[in-house]
């Protein structure tokens, strides 16, 4: 009787929970559902159709996924995004990496240290990508003369050159966040014990000891973070792509997301740039789950 | 630490920094130059004679004024929908005991990894078919309900305990009191970070405003600065100064607010 009593009660509280709790949510759901989760289901069926806005749409299978082997622009940009992604997420994390632990050791002056590190990353890509632009000017910007009252008789011709133009945009873009995961790295030292120094440091460990066998393996949660974050972030390189150098010169700095904009927004072929689309989220996809699948054998928790 | 060492480590963040801020400092410099003097090397920080009508000069030459107030009005109204809309969320999914919660936020969560790219075209589908393609508005429902800010509050509304709202449901207040009066206040710093993340988001944001703002009056700073530099490029310094009007104001609602900023990105860093 009491069970039953009790049942009946719960079932009441569920059923004016629920419509509490609906009504919370509803603000935000009916903006979630109409433009997050139905764009999800379309932007899968639109990879199987061929559509140009104006004619109606059509079938077409996988060719959309077909004719991407033998689209060597496509080809290109996604080498171009690979070599993005191989280059400048390791330097990030390392550059990042050794600047919080430099701070780390500072009493005076880390917050003013900070904010000017921490500045490019907030100001506008757009800005800040011309301004680099005018900095890499091959014949007259300030790196160039730099480099030549230095010796270099012959200075790379950067965002105007087939060679140069995706490490000019790895270069600016590594600039651009490393103050982020300087200060994310900042806090996961901040969170090591200082008692694992102090018994290192009676052991009689070196400087590369601690770093080696204490800092790295703490640091490992945060490290972790901090690669899905620069890896998810590294394959969606767009903005500072299209200020500086248009996916050129010739296709020499063409990458994924800005080949996914042009396919779709300039020549208008949704279905094959939605399918490029999914290329790029499958690449996201495997990346991060081979990254948690791998997350026990290197990632501690204490 | 020896004292060299600690001069090592000053010198070496010192040189840092100024890598770091050496465009800015270039930038402001080149904005009060004449156009010849802008790559003039050895670079002169400070020109003999200031060009400040360089800043004048923009707001003729181009309608910044309209990109400037549409850039507000898109932040603001972003900003403030966003915050509305997660935190009732955010409220439902940490203190409402209800059978479909982890189910919904799963997919709330699921859809965090899905690329802009990738919804970008059916979310232009739907936002023309509701004819509101080249409105400002079509960027306010696209941006204002993204489940980034409801997981980011959610998990921090976990962090209060439950006995605070379930002491004040005992005193008589219902769940929105409860939502109004415990939680929200309590929950100040994570709604300024969320706030400062979107204001830097929706400010700087490229892409969105590329696809959808198509007719000059709905232009914003962004899509300006682009249409400035194809239209006078070589007009270097009026370049330069239209980047400095770009930039400043997140900088200085960063140097303001940068104690939120820190926090939050240390907190989502260390609580994944």
């Amino acid at each position: 009787m009491k069970s039953f009593f009790k049942s009946k009660k719960s079932g009441l509280l569920t059923k004016r929970n629920r419509k509490t709790a609906y009504l919370f949510l509803l603000p935000n759901f009916i903006g979630f559902f109409i433009f997050t989760l139905i764009p999800i289901v379309v932007a899968f069926v639109l990879c199987f159709v061929r559509w140009d806005f104006s004619n109606p749409m059509r079938f077409v299978g996988l060719k959309n996924f077909t004719y991407m082997f033998t689209d060597q622009t496509f080809i290109i940009s996604l080498k171009n995004t690979f070599f993005f992604t191989i280059v400048s997420v390791p330097a990030t994390m390392v550059i990042s990496l050794g600047l919080a632990i430099l701070l780390n050791k500072i009493v005076k002056g880390v917050k003013f240290l900070r904010t000017m590190y921490f500045i490019p990353y907030i100001t506008s890509m757009v800005a800040i990508a011309i301004v680099w632009n005018m900095l890499y000017s091959p014949s007259m910007g300030p790196i160039n003369n730099f480099l030549r009252t230095l010796g270099v008789d012959n200075p790379p011709g950067w965002t105007a050159a087939t060679d140069w133009s995706m490490i000019a945009i790895i270069i600016m873009s590594v600039w651009k966040q490393i103050g982020y995961y300087m200060v994310i790295y900042l806090a996961g030292l901040q969170g090591i014990p200082s008692n694992l120094y102090e018994a290192a440091k009676i052991d009689g460990a070196n400087a590369w000891q601690k770093f080696r066998y204490i800092t790295l393996p703490m640091l490992t949660p945060t490290t972790f973070f901090v690669s899905i974050m620069l890896l998810i972030g590294s394959f969606k390189v767009f903005t500072q792509v299209m200020v500086m150098t248009s996916g050129g010169p010739g296709r020499s700095s063409n990458v994924l997301v800005y080949y996914i904009y042009n396919q779709a927004f300039v020549y208008n072929r949704f279905g094959y740039a939605s399918a490029i689309a999914f290329v790029l989220f499958f690449i996201v996809l495997a990346i991060t789950v081979f990254q948690f699948k791998k997350e026990e054998k290197w990632v501690n928790y204490t | 630490m020896s004292t060299t060492k600690k001069t090592i480590i000053y010198i070496l963040l010192l040189v840092g920094a100024i890598i770091m801020v050496f465009p800015f400092v270039w930038m402001l410099s080149a904005s009060i130059k004449t156009d010849i003097q802008v790559f003039e090397y050895p670079i002169k920080w400070i020109p003999d004679n200031p060009q400040w009508h360089n800043y004048i000069e923009i707001w003729k030459q181009i309608d910044f004024l309209t990109y400037y107030k549409n850039t507000v009005f898109l932040t603001l109204v972003v900003t403030g929908l966003s915050i509305f809309t997660s935190s009732l969320a955010a409220y439902a999914f940490s203190k409402i005991e209800f059978p479909e919660r982890n189910l919904l936020f799963l997919l709330y969560i699921g859809t965090i990894a899905v690329p802009f790219q990738v919804i970008m075209i059916p979310q232009f589908m739907i936002i023309r078919h509701i004819g509101l393609s080249d409105s400002l508005w079509a960027l306010v429902l696209i941006q204002a309900f993204t489940p980034f800010g409801v997981f980011l509050l959610r998990q921090f509304f976990m962090s209060i305990p439950n006995e605070l709202s379930e002491a004040a449901r005992i005193d008589g207040l219902n769940d929105f009191g409860i939502f109004s009066k415990i939680i929200l206040p309590l929950a100040k710093p994570a709604l300024a970070t969320l706030a400062i993340f979107q204001f830097v988001f929706v400010w700087n944001d490229y892409l969105g405003p590329l696809i959808y703002l198509s007719s000059d009056s709905n232009k914003t700073i962004q899509l300006g600065i682009m249409k400035f530099m194809t239209q006078y490029s070589s007009d270097y310094a009026l370049i330069m100064a239209a980047s400095v009007v770009a930039v400043v104001p997140v900088i200085i609602v960063f140097l303001f607010l940068q104690k939120y900023f820190v926090e939050g990105i240390a907190m989502s860093g260390i609580k994944s």
